[in-house]
């Protein structure tokens, strides 16, 4: 049977391997090289060893600066998001009357595309921003929060989702005994229900972390890095790098793989630690 | 059974409805401020419209002029659903392959897929785009071929995950009598795969609908796709005309809320049976 299959790799799996090759490899390790070279197109590329990967940090303070921007971002909607989609998603899961409907309506935004999301937003904090004498731009921090906001409206609901299904494989005889034992319902919280939605919870806490990471459509639309790059996202960075002007592409690709690697590194460090939790138990 | 205590559940069910409120609050903002004049939006985008700001279908003439947006629309249209097509049926055929044939290679691709889904867009974004140009894939079809080879990542992982808990005794059943492998694919596999397909094609329409930056370094603004209409309408003139950015705000979001009610039991299953087994 496995030879059978084999005579039929040209259709069953060059396909995808060729555009997988073409579109994701090949960039891949061609970037990896890039980034040790100058370049302005990819054939007048030259050798420069490690002199990219010292300008992002020597050159000017701005990938340090996203970083920074990011890392903050990041921590403070990934804790928002999942701590508002869970309590949420606790109590969908009660007897509520209408509660398909407010799932339907939570998780809504999450299908609307990031560039729209960011001029929505745009439109409401500038409008209350304007009351004061202020817009979006006037100040890092206007953005920071506009950026908190849009990201908990528009993934709240999806973790929601997830949540909800979680908690429904919760085992009932379990909460029921341990009622019985007279554990208080915080207890019960904390000592059956989030061990026994810990898969969720690494899923969750996953999604929301590199979504945070890799933002770009929505940061681009909100404040495009204003004011004076100060809430330009990694992600942001790196596109200004490349596109912003010739002869940086060397960095840019330096940054990039920078970039890559950190995203690697929390990602897989967050799985491991989120899923050790879950053999504990 | 939890027995009903209907004073909680009446503070819930107010918190509820409010927060439901708060949550479609904004795209009911920005729809009345679609029907207002260019300048009373940005500074009282809170004001009902008035016999002075209402100009009804204006925006909307303006901003479909200005973006090209029904060609837009149709392009988003024509990639996004051919995209999710040929995903579907060459990422489950690729995932039988890799679970059934053996081989090492395709063992080794399938991890190469895994790994492909944590790296940022923005590693391959200037060599992919340059890549693509000069191989001539800057065209809506091109984009077709780039969505397979990024979208392979997620749609490889999760019919992986599916077939391999599908026995194979069926499929050497089907052996017996006769079959070949593209008839088992199509008539034994692809049908128990169900599941799984409808989860991959929501998936991935959520993210090809929404997508910017590939198709934009990919093609520009030859051939707009709604979210690169929606940026060309800040990028193309010095000031935005807030009305027409309105109207072209709320016809984007318009197509999508349409097929969600119409589709929502499937994509919130969807979306959840696929966080599982991510």
């Amino acid at each position: 049977m496995n030879k059978q299959i084999r005579k039929y790799s040209p259709i069953l799996f060059l396909p995808v391997f060729l555009a997988f090759l073409i579109v994701f490899l090949i960039p891949f390790f061609l970037g990896i090289y890039l980034s040790f070279t100058e370049f302005t197109t990819v054939s007048d590329a030259v050798f420069v060893g490690f002199k990219n990967y010292l300008s992002v940090f020597t050159n000017s303070g701005d990938f340090l600066n996203s970083l920074w921007f990011t890392v903050r971002f990041a921590v403070i909607s990934v804790l928002s998001i999942n701590i508002f989609a869970f309590a949420l998603a606790l109590i969908l899961t009660r007897n509520i009357r209408g509660r398909n409907i407010y799932r339907t309506v939570f998780f809504m935004p999450n299908l609307i595309g990031g560039i729209v999301l960011g001029y929505i937003w745009q439109l409401i904090i500038n409008g209350v921003l304007y009351n004061y004498g202020y817009s979006i731009l006037s100040n890092p921090d206007f953005g920071f929060l506009g950026l908190v906001i849009l990201m908990n409206w528009q993934m709240i609901g999806y973790m929601m989702i997830i949540y909800i299904a979680g908690l429904q494989n919760v085992p009932h005889e379990q909460i029921e005994a341990a009622k019985v034992d007279g554990a208080s319902n915080t207890r019960i919280l904390f000592k059956i229900t989030i061990p026994a939605v810990m898969p969720s919870i690494t899923i969750c806490l996953f999604l929301t972390l590199t979504n945070a990471f890799k933002l770009f459509d929505q940061n681009l639309a909100l404040t495009a890095g204003a004011p004076a790059r100060q809430t330009e996202m990694l992600a942001l960075n790196i596109y200004n790098t490349f596109y912003g002007r010739v002869g940086a592409e060397g960095i840019g690709q330096a940054k990039a793989v920078i970039f890559s690697l950190l995203v690697a590194v929390i990602a897989l460090l967050q799985l491991y630690l989120t899923r050790r939790k879950e053999y504990e138990n | 059974m939890e027995k009903r205590r209907p004073f909680i559940n009446i503070i819930l069910t107010v918190i509820l409805i409010a927060l439901s409120a708060v949550f479609i609050a904004p795209v009911f903002i920005v729809l009345l401020n679609s029907f207002k004049s260019k300048f009373s939006i940005s500074q009282t985008p809170f004001v009902l419209p008035n016999n002075d700001t209402f100009v009804a279908f204006q925006n909307y003439i303006t901003g479909i002029n200005d973006t090209g947006f029904l060609s837009a629309f149709g392009w988003s249209l024509f990639v996004t659903v051919l995209s999710v097509a040929v995903i579907v049926i060459f990422t489950s055929m690729a995932a039988w392959y890799i679970v059934r044939s053996g081989g090492r290679f395709a063992k080794l691709t399938y991890y190469l897929f895994v790994f492909s889904m944590i790296v940022p867009f923005q590693m391959v974004m200037f060599t992919m785009s340059k890549l693509a140009n000069s191989l001539g894939l800057d065209t809506p079809l091109g984009l077709v071929f780039i969505y397979l080879g990024f979208g392979a990542g997620l749609s490889v992982f999760m019919f992986v995950g599916f077939v391999k808990s599908i026995p194979l005794s069926i499929e050497e059943a089907a052996t017996i009598d006769g079959c070949n492998p593209m008839q088992i694919f199509y008539h034994v596999v692809f049908p128990i795969l169900k599941p799984t397909t409808v989860t991959v094609a929501i998936l991935n329409t959520m993210w090809i609908w929404n997508d910017y930056l590939l198709p934009y370094l990919v093609i520009g603004t030859d051939y707009k796709t709604l979210p690169i209409a929606v940026q060309y309408l800040k990028g193309g003139y010095g000031s935005v005309d807030m009305g027409a950015m309105m109207a072209v705000l709320v016809l984007s979001i318009l197509p999508v809320v349409v097929f969600y009610l119409f589709a929502q039991k499937y994509i919130i299953s969807g979306v959840a049976a696929g966080a599982v087994k991510g």
